[in-house]
């Protein structure tokens, strides 16, 4: 048996069960831009390395070509997002700041673990309606390190990771050729690899491969890595048209005074 | 398949006493709807030194309350100033799964040692009782096992008998249920300690119709010619 307790605080999911309720009656929800999406990440020798593609759809349209899905955390630690567009880009917004501040109080490098336990708090508390999967890598005092978190708000930590629609063609390339110990540029190929494979094989992944690549101290973000998919054809002499817009008539109306300035002397008493 | 489905753990997990100790264990596999999103995950948490936690059910769920329970525990053992016990962590467990039953899907095994009442076990399942059993299985493999233990469990075994139970039991699982498999984990407390111990995959031991492993993913990357699928 469940009741409808009074809850003594936090968020109400009483419309959230409303529009639930409402979808089953037959009400088409409006649709959000959804970055079908393939993000990945990997620990090598000296560091992490995060992936994604760039692509971002509104149902079957394709809304951005050459969107940003590898967000700033912290200097040190990037996160990738799939899901709704907004609620990744928010999340890490949020969370971002809520690190600088505790840096500015604390007066030392933000960790990999806080931002983990800030995001997978929120998204915790929002029970999977905050539709954010994130790849969460970075390096601190204690090392490299590498996270999952999903919209409910679980977490794994993993040496490598997949995430969003793109994630299966992803993750076939880790499992078959990842191993211990990558070098920096046997790293960054295996990412790109990972990420061209949701590019080609998924219909929610495409256009480029954006890279970041943290080590101690130092980082690399390499936007638009590669381009796999260029434009294939450009017109050689551009875009011309037969006959420019003509003006036909100029004609300057000035615009009429409507308030009159009145001088008036001071009222006698 | 359902990646948007929430991240659930089906699960084997066991607790174990033996005399002397316990022994926890629990298997490797989290899915998401079909898909495994982790085979190598880790669901014997640490709550103190001493004491252990099996977690089954919505991943999110069991790691928030296990999260919770760690950061009580922690203050009530500096207040305290020695280890707390067993019961006291079953005790805060329950506490969470009772006072939120309607929010929370998730079914846990505590486990541990202390130097008042030993090696202890404790079940922690979905509506938020107690169960103090001297054996305790949970999760969705727990389904094939209830008569394997009623006959296997012993009073009074030794250390080595209670882990290849557990270990035997985790397997067998492994082998009927899907949402189960990866590898097997345990953890053994006693007065000396914490022990983890990890059997991967292919050393388990093969059950009914199973068969040897050849020709495996790892069998290929560790030969001269490391690319997959030629041989």
């Amino acid at each position: 048996m469940t009741t409808d307790r009074q809850l003594a605080g936090g968020f109400s999911f009483e419309n959230c069960r409303r529009n639930e309720m409402l979808v089953q009656k037959g009400l088409k929800q409006p649709s959000f831009l959804k970055t079908g999406t393939t993000i990945v990440g990997l620990i090598f020798q000296d560091g992490v390395i995060l992936g994604a593609d760039t692509r971002a759809t509104e149902g079957p349209i394709v809304a951005d070509k050459n969107c940003e899905k590898i967000h700033y955390m912290a200097p040190n630690i990037y996160c990738c997002g799939a899901g709704t567009a907004a609620d990744t880009e928010a999340v890490t917004d949020m969370v971002s700041s809520q690190l600088k501040l505790h840096r500015y109080h604390t007066g030392r490098e933000s960790r990999v673990i806080t931002a983990l336990t800030l995001l997978k708090s929120h998204l915790f508390s929002y029970q999977g309606y905050v539709s954010a999967a994130l790849v969460l890598g970075g390096v601190d005092v204690t090392g490299p390190h590498l996270h999952t978190i999903y919209p409910h708000g679980s977490t794994d930590t993993l040496p490598f990771a997949t995430m969003g629609s793109g994630s299966l063609a992803a993750m076939s390339v880790f499992e078959s050729k990842y191993r211990e110990g990558l070098s920096k540029d046997e790293g960054v190929k295996l990412v790109a690899e990972a990420i061209c494979s949701g590019i080609f094989n998924d219909l929610g992944s495409g256009s480029n491969v954006d890279i970041c690549v943290i080590t101690k101290g130092k980082k690399e973000y390499l936007r638009n890595y590669m381009l796999p998919n260029p434009r294939t054809y450009i017109n050689q002499k551009g875009y011309s048209f037969v006959k420019k817009t003509e003006v036909l008539k100029t004609k300057i109306t000035p615009l009429k005074e409507t308030v009159e300035v009145v001088e008036v002397e001071a009222m006698e008493e | 398949m359902d990646l948007d489905a929430p991240h659930s753990m089906g699960t084997t997990i066991i607790g174990v006493t033996y005399n002397g100790g316990v022994v926890l264990g629990a298997d490797s596999r989290t899915s998401t709807g079909m898909y495994v999103a982790n085979r190598a995950s880790d669901k014997i948490t640490q709550l103190t030194d001493n004491v252990y936690l099996c977690r089954s059910g919505s991943a999110a769920d069991s790691q928030i309350v296990s999260d919770y329970v760690r950061h009580f525990l922690h203050q009530h053992t500096i207040q305290l100033g020695q280890p707390s016990t067993v019961k006291v962590a079953a005790n805060l467990i329950r506490l969470f799964s009772y006072n939120n039953k309607d929010m929370l899907q998730t079914g846990l095994i505590v486990g541990g040692w202390d130097k008042y009442e030993g090696g202890k076990i404790y079940g922690v399942p979905l509506g938020g009782t107690i169960l103090d059993l001297p054996f305790t299985i949970g999760g969705s493999g727990s389904s094939y096992l209830y008569g394997f233990f009623d006959q296997a469990w012993k009073e009074g075994m030794t250390q080595s008998e209670a882990e290849q139970l557990v270990v035997k039991a985790v397997s067998l699982a492994i082998a009927r249920d899907g949402a189960s498999g990866g590898v097997v984990r345990t953890v053994t407390i006693n007065s000396d300690g914490v022990t983890r111990k990890f059997y991967p995959g292919d050393e388990l031991p093969l059950w009914h119709e199973e068969l040897e492993a050849h020709d495996s993913l790892l069998d290929i990357l560790s030969s001269a010619s490391p690319e997959p699928m030629v041989s």
